[in-house]
């Protein structure tokens, strides 16, 4: 099977990048993209060249380290599929495809297509957690779940943090994969003491890590290899709109956000 | 090198007791003041940081990942084992003690294995706490199934994807620590060595992975969750970045390595297609609870499934295991799988897999069913192999998942080195020459979460540990080390990439240290990787530079440490002349051909001390005493 393919390279963050243009065709239709990319990397190095870097780890869809864009898709053309579990069985012999790294303010490229995602941990650090030190649990069967709950907690936390969804938005809004989060948390007992302050936290921690705001296009529940559910959204944001009416609080503001808004618009003008 | 278990005196139920009111504490004011290094954020390693933050220490966190929740415990499947028996079925600790050393096949620590099956209840109400979004029932309470090897329902479950739900929990617990300024995390950053100052463990050598930067880190004490060696087969059910780099410079160091060649193998993950595969995928072993495996009668029969009538199938599993049939432990599935296939009966385009079906369970309990419990892995299998699993019958085989080997530590969970930990899969200890399904997220979590904060506390409690300094020879001398390494790697510019010589190493470890052994294979195979490993350091090409994001460099380094680990496998492989769990020696089974252990010879733990490049490692013997299960054949006839 033979495909050309035209990758972005980039040396690293500070130097510019630009597409690159590679045809080979030892490719087969039963390897998945990331293993059509092992072939590619083979042949470049045997011919003295530089690997394309990309993120890979476990390659079965789980742990959320890959993603790319396919022809201007996150992840590529098949629905509920990320880059590793995508076999070549999808496209055409002799097809040309642009592999293009993740685009956000958020997440800085580092290399060809790897991109920073550090963005994901700092709004999980702000508030995407039940606060319970190991040691004072009580017994598992103490609070009863209703079945129905327990098994949406498990749609919105099958999250795996690629950032498709950031990429995938015009806005680089990383609504989803935070409204997951505090979705999962908010549909159960557990997470109910914390879910005010939650949504205020990671929402503003959101906001200082420069994601766009969502305005409800959906490209990222469409992308989503996860299949998480625009709802998750709406959730979220009645969970922040009630904590500021509840706790009669101002939304928390990060001073530091500003600062560094006021710091964008002043390299970008 | 001596090896003492410190195993505590008393009954065995009240052992792990004894020992936490015998430990020494730490005040709390004064936990502030140590700095401990956990490197790997898996479950064992995650579940430790967090843990040791909420506790008050100052801990310093190290992944090679992007981010610590996509270390390779996100890709356990089917779920985690706890002796609740909410299901009233007759579960306890003590069964699931017995079922764990029997199913270790008489080469785990008892004393260990107890602590495990007794923490393993308070696991649950952890995770259940933390928010992880287990299976329940219509009445709100927690489900349980039963999974390979056991007679009880005492597995938990979030669809098939326990790990990531387990992970994300530890993962969550400890970016609370991050926040909260106790947990200072290091993405990105591989360990690539240990810094040993008066005999003890002081410190690490970090590569930063974007920038190159060659960094030390001094501390009180060193943690190693770096999870199995796998890999060194290069196809297995292992992440593509797993490695034993942090285990094996730490044995280099002088941490005994136990066990090398227990490996496991799953009997149930996708066979290979091609020779370009990159990684096996694993089809959840929870699907033998309802998936029949077959293969026909005759050999070399090409029809396709359906058209095989049920008098030409062979059913084999249940046919030779009456009573446990399709759900008997790993080994013994995955070694007849092979043996099948041996003798041509095998099927699928390669003649290496075996038929996983599942249209029996369709007939009584309907797809829906089927599909509310795999519908998940269903969908993966569908999408890898382009075949309708509702449909025609799984394809299967056995692939490379687990090493039961690991650095020898005691019960305190500290190795040889003082001062160096180690927990979850990076560890020996509990899971014998075979590990139970659902068993290793349950011991990376009781590592994590309720061992290590008690034994660390000792440690740091009982030895008077000086200040070290940057500027100490040692820092120097590991800093120098690695630089020459990385250098040397750079500079040979030969001719093969890294990953064709893994390849290499992967076969061999594969024919010849892998599902069956014998001393003819393992002698020759030690001659092979010597010479493979010579032709590496003379011929391998690792393009670009150590300043910059290198995944080629990062991957050499890792290469290299796999063909010195594999030497050992097949060094102890060939020692242990007996079979026993995933260590099979073809020279010595029973006459119906089960594995034949030698209870008077190896009731042992084979602990190997590192005595430089290009010497024999010396071997010392932790004697293993079953004061409460008898070693007995096993059987699941």
């Amino acid at each position: 099977m033979k495909l050309t393919f035209h990758i972005w390279r980039q040396k690293d963050a500070k130097s510019p990048g630009q597409m690159v243009r590679y045809e080979s065709d030892n490719f087969n239709e039963d390897m998945s993209m990331l293993e059509a990319l092992d072939v590619l990397n083979e042949e470049l190095m045997n011919r003295g060249e530089l690997p394309v870097a990309f993120e890979h780890d476990c390659r079965e869809g789980i742990c959320g380290s890959c993603g790319f864009m396919i022809n201007g898709v996150a992840h590529g053309p098949v629905p509920a599929t990320t880059v590793c579990q995508l076999t070549l069985r999808h496209f055409q012999d002799g097809e040309e495809l642009y592999l293009e790294p993740w685009r956000a303010r958020a997440f800085p490229i580092l290399k060809d297509l790897v991109v920073d995602r550090n963005a994901f941990d700092r709004v999980i650090q702000a508030g995407g957690y039940i606060s319970v030190s190991t040691g004072s649990a009580p017994d598992g069967n103490a609070i009863p779940i209703r079945k129905e709950n327990a098994d949406r907690a498990m749609d919105y936390a099958s999250c795996i943090a690629c950032g498709a969804c950031v990429a995938a938005c015009p806005n680089a809004s990383a609504a989803l994969f935070t409204g997951a989060k505090i979705s999962h948390l908010r549909q159960l007992p557990q997470g109910e003491p914390e879910r005010h302050e939650r949504a205020l936290r990671m929402v503003a921690q959101v906001n200082a890590e420069m994601f766009g705001n969502c305005t409800n296009i959906g490209e990222c529940a469409a992308v989503c290899p996860k299949e998480i559910p625009l709802e998750v959204i709406a959730q979220m944001n009645r969970d922040f709109l009630a904590a500021s009416w509840a706790a009669r609080k101002q939304p928390y503001q990060d001073p530091a956000e500003e600062k560094r808004w006021q710091q964008y618009d002043s390299a970008h003008r | 090198m001596k090896l003492e278990s410190k195993i505590p005196s008393g009954p065995i139920e009240q052992k792990w007791d004894k020992a936490r009111f015998e430990y020494k504490l730490v005040n709390p004011a004064n936990k502030r003041k140590f700095n401990v290094i956990v490197v790997g954020t898996g479950l064992a390693g995650g579940s430790a940081a967090a843990t040791l933050g909420e506790l008050g220490y100052n801990v310093k966190c190290f992944c090679f990942q992007d981010s610590p929740r996509r270390a390779h415990s996100i890709a356990a499947q089917g779920g985690i084992n706890a002796a609740k028996n909410y299901q009233n079925d007759g579960d306890s600790i003590y069964r699931l003690f017995y079922d764990t050393v029997k199913g270790g096949d008489f080469r785990a620590r008892e004393a260990n294995v107890y602590r495990l099956a007794s923490i393993s209840v308070n696991i649950i109400d952890q995770c259940v706490a933390q928010g992880v979004p287990f299976a329940r029932e219509y009445g709100g309470l927690l489900s349980n199934r039963s999974f390979g090897g056991a007679q009880v329902s005492r597995t938990f479950y979030a669809r098939g994807q326990t790990g990531q739900q387990l992970l994300l929990g530890a993962y969550q617990a400890l970016e609370r620590q991050i926040d909260a300024g106790r947990v200072k995390m290091f993405p990105r950053t591989e360990m690539l060595d240990l810094i040993v100052i008066d005999g003890k463990a002081r410190g690490i050598v970090t590569r930063d992975l974007v920038t190159g930067a060659i960094q030390t880190h001094l501390a009180d004490a060193v943690i190693l969750g770096t999870g199995g060696y796998g890999n060194v087969y290069y196809l297995s059910t292992n992440a593509k970045g797993s490695n034993c780099t942090a285990i094996w410079r730490a044995h280099k160091r002088g941490a005994a390595f136990g066990n090398p060649c227990f490996t496991q193998i799953h009997p149930t993950c996708i066979p290979v297609s091609g020779d370009y595969q990159s990684k096996l995928t694993l089809m959840s072993e929870s699907l033998r609870n309802d998936g029949r495996v077959w293969v026909p009668k005759v050999k070399g029969d090409t029809r396709p499934p359906r058209q095989i009538p049920e008098d030409e199938r062979d059913y084999y599993l249940e046919r030779k295991y009456p009573s446990f049939g399709n759900l008997v432990p790993r080994d013994v599935a995955s070694r007849n799988s092979k043996a099948v296939c041996d003798e041509g009966r095998g099927v699928g385009p390669s003649g290496l897999a075996v038929y996983l079906d599942f249209t029996d369970a369709i007939k009584r309990m309907g797809e829906q069913t089927i599909r509310e419990r795999y519908g998940n892995l269903f969908d993966m299998y569908q999408r890898i192999t382009d075949e309708n699993p509702y449909e025609v019958p799984m394809r299967i085989y056995p692939a490379i998942h687990y090493t039961m080997g690991g650095l020898w530590v005691d019960y305190n969970l500290m190795s040889t080195i003082p001062g160096l930990f180690v927990i979850g899969e990076a560890n020996f200890s509990d899971h014998g020459a075979n590990r139970l399904g659902a068993s290793a997220l349950m011991q990376g979590l009781s590592d994590g979460y309720f061992v290590i904060p008690y034994s660390l506390g000792n440690y740091l409690a009982s030895e008077k540990l000086g200040k070290v300094e940057e500027t100490a020879p040692e820092v120097k001398e590991a800093l120098a080390g690695i630089t020459g390494i990385t250098n040397k790697l750079l500079s040979v510019r030969g001719r093969r990439t890294v990953d064709s010589f893994h390849r290499e190493l992967g076969k061999i470890m594969w024919d010849e240290c892998g599902m069956s052994r014998n001393a003819a294979g393992l002698t020759q195979a030690i001659d092979r990787l010597r010479a493979l490993k010579d032709e590496y350091w003379q011929n391998v090409n690792v393009p670009g530079s150590a300043g910059e994001l290198n995944q080629a460099l990062e991957k050499a380094g890792r290469v290299a440490d796999f063909f010195e680990l594999g030497e050992l496998m097949c060094i102890d492989a060939l020692q242990r002349e007996e079979s026993c769990g995933g260590h099979f020696r073809e020279e010595y089974q029973t006459p119906e051909g089960e594995a034949q252990r030698d209870d008077e010879k190896f009731s042992h733990v084979a602990a190997w001390e590192y005595a430089g490049a290009g010497r024999s490692p010396v071997l010392h013997k932790e004697p293993l005493n079953f004061e409460y299960v008898k070693p007995s054949q096993r059987s699941y006839k």
